[in-house]
């Protein structure tokens, strides 16, 4: 088929909702970074000025030094433990689906309920964990866990990172029940644990779904935004501050606009870089 | 007499056998897992009924002693859950059928029809894929501004849609490949025109890849934030994630109406996953394994 007139009808509504909303913004955002504007009038054209701030900024370094640890305590704590599950579970375990269906509730539910659930769990007077501390005898532990600069980013990293621990395990499931059997089968017959198998067969043949997690893990932790904003909004002084949370109050309670605009592409070319760091990373892997 | 027991008393023993202790250990753990995971939607349920007393008091975790239903009738009077409810229904619908119709059709141009930059079209929309919704956060305000759309549905709904036309064609497309094109074909050489083909014969065969497409677009836009609290601030339009968290300034010190704006804004998930957890599952699986 090749009538033009049905080509264009069929086209034009995804091809101008794509154009208008994901390419012309991301053109706005590159030409405002590199203004100084406060989003009223005109604004000035100062050059890469905004970016070479951001680097001499305390506030904006300490917000990419937590998004970085959040995205390396997701590597190292969150996809461990999904591979962990996936393993055990797709080894062939009673109620198996029953399970996936369990681990896989917190990632469909908002994340705006997931954090006023832990702001509660949280809570310094009436919250579950330090009525608990309380209830075993562990009151010196007891915390005002969101309150205190020292505890905030941990406290908030903690929901983040079990939110996910689901989603990542179930594409490891999928990706091990890919797997062909008769792989293993060979492996059994050769007298190989299941604990030596997972090391020796599925892991290595897992890589590219742990690819994948990894970059979503990655690029997911540098991107954070809900469970910040609704636990701390990044604060206390800054304590818990991301990226995300920095960009949006810098531009629209700052009316910083060319500044935030920048640390948004500052957003945009980490994630890519970062994306391509773990793909190299793998592929290096894959040949020794 | 005992030379008949012992071979039964052997198989018995075998059927009886107890299971280790590492399987016990690994069932315990599977259990307490599953409690974690469950845990925090029992505890909102549980303290949506109860009082200050109870939640704060001497009966923190467990079932409700007096169920308090009036929380859910102070959500949603002195609240407004119930505005932000039917706003939260009216943008997440419209933004599905949106999203659906308009990236079928784009998903039928891209593997049916031939022209001249097909190639590189699909390619821009898979890179669609990879935008982080930042950049495009501040822009969007400013359009959104100078067009006077700021405190509408169509705040929401326009880029809600946008964004998630990426996955949806990428989808759909997997799905088209994967249908025969001989009935197609069939009805051509009949002379069914191209609409016609599209609206009898794609669109009845695309229906599980829309459901696909429905449950993915429902959760993304059912639950996002970031435009939502940018773009409204007139509770006349507030979606449940922003009018979530207007109750939560306006309930401070009372849990159990904050419990029951929280059950209200997750019953529909959850009412979907029961009914097709797979479905949903699949959902969200199925763009990371193509992307």
């Amino acid at each position: 088929m090749n009538d033009k007139k049905a080509i264009i009808l069929f086209l034009l509504p995804a091809l101008i909702m794509f154009i208008l909303v994901i390419c012309v913004p991301i053109a706005m955002s590159s030409y405002y970074s590199l203004q100084d504007w406060s989003g009223f009038g005109k604004g000035d054209f100062i050059g890469l000025k905004n970016f070479t701030d951001l680097f001499s900024d305390g506030i904006f370094l300490k917000s990419v030094a937590n998004s970085l640890v959040l995205a390396v305590a997701s590597v190292l704590i969150q996809l461990p433990i999904s591979l962990l599950l996936a393993m055990v579970l797709a080894k062939g375990v009673k109620f198996e689906r029953a399970f996936i269906t369990i681990y896989f509730i917190p990632v469909i539910i908002s994340t705006v309920v997931i954090g006023q659930l832990w702001m509660r769990i949280f809570n310094p007077e009436y919250g579950l964990l330090n009525i608990l501390l309380r209830s075993i005898g562990l009151e010196v532990l007891t915390n005002e866990w969101l309150g205190n600069p020292e505890t905030a980013l941990f406290a908030t990293f903690v929901p983040i990172i079990w939110q996910y621990i689901g989603y990542h395990m179930l594409l490891m499931y999928a990706g091990i029940k890919s797997i062909s059997t008769d792989i293993y089968e060979a492996a059994v017959i050769d007298g190989s644990s299941w604990w030596n198998t997972s090391v020796k067969i599925t892991i290595p043949m897992l890589k590219p779904v742990l690819k994948v997690c990894v970059i979503f893990a990655v690029t997911g932790s540098l991107k954070v935004f809900d469970l910040v904003y609704v636990l701390t909004g990044g604060g206390p002084a800054h304590a818990s501050e991301v990226t995300s949370t920095l960009m949006v109050s810098t531009i629209f309670k700052g009316n910083q606009y060319g500044y935030g605009s920048a640390m948004a592409v500052f957003v945009i070319i980490e994630c890519f870089v970062l994306s391509m760091v773990v793909e190299r990373i793998f592929r290096r892997k894959g040949e020794g | 007499m005992t030379g008949a027991l012992k071979p039964l008393q052997g198989k018995k023993i075998k059927k009886v056998r107890l299971p280790g202790i590492s399987q016990i250990l690994l069932y315990a753990m599977l259990f307490a897992i599953a409690v974690i995971q469950l845990f925090p939607l029992y505890w909102m349920i549980t303290f949506s009924l109860k009082s200050n007393s109870e939640i704060f008091g001497g009966n923190p975790v467990g079932l409700p002693g007096e169920w308090l239903w009036s929380n859910y009738s102070k959500a949603f009077i002195g609240g407004n859950v119930g505005q932000y409810f039917l706003n939260s229904v009216i943008v997440t619908g419209v933004t599905i059928v949106l999203t659906a119709a308009i990236s079928l059709m784009a998903s039928y141009a891209l593997t049916r029809m031939v022209f001249k930059l097909k190639g590189r079209l699909n390619a821009l929309f898979i890179l669609g894929l990879t935008v982080p919704i930042h950049s495009a956060l501040l822009p969007i305000f400013i359009m959104l501004r100078s067009f006077k759309l700021i405190n509408s549905y169509a705040a929401l709904i326009i880029p809600y849609t946008a964004f998630a036309i990426p996955m949806a064609i990428l989808i759909f497309s997997g799905f088209m490949a994967s249908v025969p094109r001989e009935l197609e074909e069939a009805a051509c050489i009949d002379g069914c025109s191209v609409y016609r083909i599209f609206y009898s014969i794609i669109f009845p065969l695309m229906k599980p890849a829309i459901a696909t497409i429905a449950i993915f677009t429902f959760l993304q836009a059912w639950n996002e934030l970031m435009f939502a609290v940018v773009f409204i601030n007139d509770a006349k339009y507030k979606t449940l994630t922003v009018g979530i968290q207007s109750l939560a300034g306006q309930y401070t010190v009372e849990w159990g109406p904050m419990g029951a704006g929280l059950t209200v804004a997750t019953i529909p998930t959850l009412i979907i996953y029961a009914l097709m957890s797979k479905k949903v599952q699949d959902s969200l699986v199925v763009g990371a394994v193509k992307g």
